[in-house]
């Protein structure tokens, strides 16, 4: 059993509510922070505690809380980042629904050391239910002293407000949410400035994931030191996995980055196994923008070690046999599902939601998907994959945001691993349409040179 | 042409008093699902103009939010509309097929309406229910799990609370 921070109360019946929530010990580290800790001790335990941000990047918290500009007289602002939108990625809508007020005690104690007296949660506008799941939460939070003025006689004023968005994978990028929190379309910025020194409103600041935010109420809790124990390397605390596609368990985990990837998918506490009694082929361990891996990559590294749920050996191998732990959106492949109809979905995905801004990411991803498609749809040419090959080099590193690294990988690691299946698809167009290529020897054992 | 009633300016002006002096802009998107819920399912070219009017900015600023979210309509659509997700996970589990038997029992493809006016089908991008795919948004809450039996029952549902079958 992994050890859980998060969701060990999710389901305590009525956990939604703020009395039960307070029963089982929430609201403690707003206590312990508001009192007896100061916003620089509560910086320096997040940085102890080596807290990485939740939502895709990767980034230490503590260090980026650090960044946050303090010139005198302006208002700063800490938003929270609820705008999952990453295929394969479930997990802050879970949190959020389940056990609300995890999140608004997080972002309190935030608050409070990143010295925000108004808080945003930009929420996807898709789950508009969840609003009104965050909005109770927070009326109670506020009846019962936690929020307002004079937090717990402090002195400490906090507001929480929710924002939704309308439908824009965009506005997961940190400076398009800030647009689009002032009204505007979700075109990313120019960095520098960065939001900590010019965010929403040209204020100071701090945009963070729903779960790293979450996961600052264990730290103040326990103290970072102990929060760093748990994990593994520079992987410490737990993470959230959702687990989507070809598995007997799809779902959310809590788990320890300590267990292997070969547990995660087959043991019966996670993902319970390939669905229908099916073979693995292929898996997308981090949420749709990072490389997917064929199975023999995927539960072993290049160098046939065990391969891990963690930052560090998900990543094993750079992305020539490797991956990326990613927003953590676990989607699994079974031995029926095709490579090339796979790709060109998410291709799609990212015609839609190119914000149109930069145009090798705008025409590119147009490009991509039309390729894509005629390679589907039997009308492809040998000379189409080296192409593609082409078009996400060039839409790689050449954008303002990372959507366009989100919108490359995906396809460069399809045909990195899988180019004999695009070019069967080539040269079978008719049997193509009828079936599939299958597993073929994506599981095969893959020779590990001895070196001497 | 169509105002917000008293409650709905009351709810306007709690969205605009969330944000600082001066910055009533940053309540557009949540004013434009407040008008496009008030109005038909829907935003017209007079609803954004009156939105506008209303936070003091000009019609372009709002046409240019309006047609780059995807929640926002910027045509008539159905009484209800099924907004089934077709992205990477959910193409997995089945969303093609999904689609096709709403297309085949609607008689409409992605982007219609049928005559009668009370569905309209829309194929979406990932709306983060991968793991309980395959999925359709209707009105504020996720279907989840469907299959063929699921949306013959949603349809009725619709059908029986438009009073179309009893």
């Amino acid at each position: 059993m992994s050890v859980k921070l998060l969701l060990a109360k999710a389901h305590v019946e009525g956990i939604r509510g703020f009395d039960v929530y307070r029963r089982e010990g929430g609201y403690q580290s707003v206590e312990k922070a508001l009192k007896q800790m100061n916003p620089e001790s509560i910086v320096e335990e997040v940085k102890k505690s080596g807290l990485r941000g939740r939502g895709g990047a990767g980034f230490p918290a503590g260090m980026k809380w650090s960044f946050i500009a303090k010139p005198e007289g302006v208002p700063r602002h800490l938003v929270c980042n609820a705008d999952e939108s990453e295929p394969g990625t479930f997990k802050d809508r879970y949190l959020m629904e389940f056990i609300p007020h995890l999140l608004i005690e997080g972002l309190i104690v935030s608050s409070f050391a990143l010295g925000s007296n108004d808080t945003y949660i930009y929420i996807r506008g898709e789950y508009a239910w969840i609003v009104d799941i965050l909005e109770e939460a927070i009326n109670e939070a506020k009846a019962n002293g936690f929020l307002g003025k004079n937090i717990l006689g402090t002195g400490f004023d906090c507001e929480i407000h929710v924002q939704r968005g309308a439908g824009a994978y965009i506005c997961g990028e940190e400076t398009a949410l800030i647009e689009s929190l002032e009204g505007k379309r979700g075109n990313p910025r120019i960095k520098p400035p960065f939001p900590a020194i010019q965010g929403v409103w040209q204020r100071p600041t701090v945009v963070n994931n729903v779960e790293t935010l979450a996961a600052v109420v264990p730290i103040i809790n326990m103290g970072g030191e102990e929060y760093a124990k748990i994990g593994v390397g520079r992987s410490t605390g737990t993470k959230l996995i959702s687990a989507c596609g070809n598995i007997n368990k799809p779902g959310v985990y809590e788990i320890d980055m300590t267990i292997s990837v070969e547990e995660f998918i087959y043991s019966d506490e996670y993902c319970g196994g390939i669905a229908n009694g099916k073979k693995l082929k292929a898996c997308i361990p981090g949420g749709s923008s990072v490389p997917i891996l064929p199975a023999n990559l995927l539960l072993k590294t290049a160098k046939g070690e065990t391969r891990y749920m963690n930052y560090e050996s998900l990543s094993d191998g750079g992305f020539a046999t490797g991956s990326m732990m990613g927003s953590g959106g676990f989607i699994v492949l079974d031995e029926d599902q095709c490579i090339v109809r796979n790709t060109l979905s998410l291709a799609r995905f990212y015609r839609h939601e190119s914000c149109g801004q930069c145009s090798p990411c705008r025409e590119g991803t147009g490009w991509m998907e039309k390729i894509l498609h005629n390679i589907e749809y039997g009308k492809g040419k040998i000379s189409d994959i080296d192409l593609l090959w082409d078009i996400q080099r060039k839409i790689e590193g050449n954008t303002i945001c990372p959507l366009g690294d989100a919108a490359a990988w995906p396809v460069a690691a399809a045909i990195r691993h899988f180019r004999d299946e695009f070019e069967w698809h080539v040269n079978n167009p008719l049997e193509a349409q009828e079936k599939n290529y299958g597993l073929a020897h994506y599981a095969d054992p893959i020779h590990v040179p001895v070196t001497a | 042409m169509a105002k917000f009633s008293e409650a709905q300016l009351a709810e306007f002006n709690r969205l605009v008093a969330r944000y600082p002096e001066g910055k009533q802009k940053s309540a557009l998107l949540p004013v434009l699902h407040l008008a496009q819920d008030s109005f038909d399912g829907w935003l017209s070219a007079e609803t954004m103009d009156y939105v506008a009017e209303l936070l003091n900015i000009t019609p372009i600023e709002v046409y240019e939010v309006a047609t780059f979210y995807s929640m926002y309509n910027t045509k008539p659509v159905g009484k209800y509309m099924f907004e089934v997700c077709q992205t990477g996970p959910c193409m997995l589990r089945g969303s093609d097929d999904i689609i096709a038997y709403i297309e085949k029992t609607l008689g409409i493809k992605p982007g219609e309406t049928t005559p009668d006016g009370l569905f309209t089908l829309k194929t979406v991008e990932c709306l983060g229910a991968c793991g309980y795919a395959p999925m359709m948004q209707l009105g504020k809450h996720y279907r989840e799990h469907l299959t063929k039996e699921k949306v013959d029952a949603i349809i009725d549902e619709c059908r029986k609370s438009a009073g179309v079958l009893n």
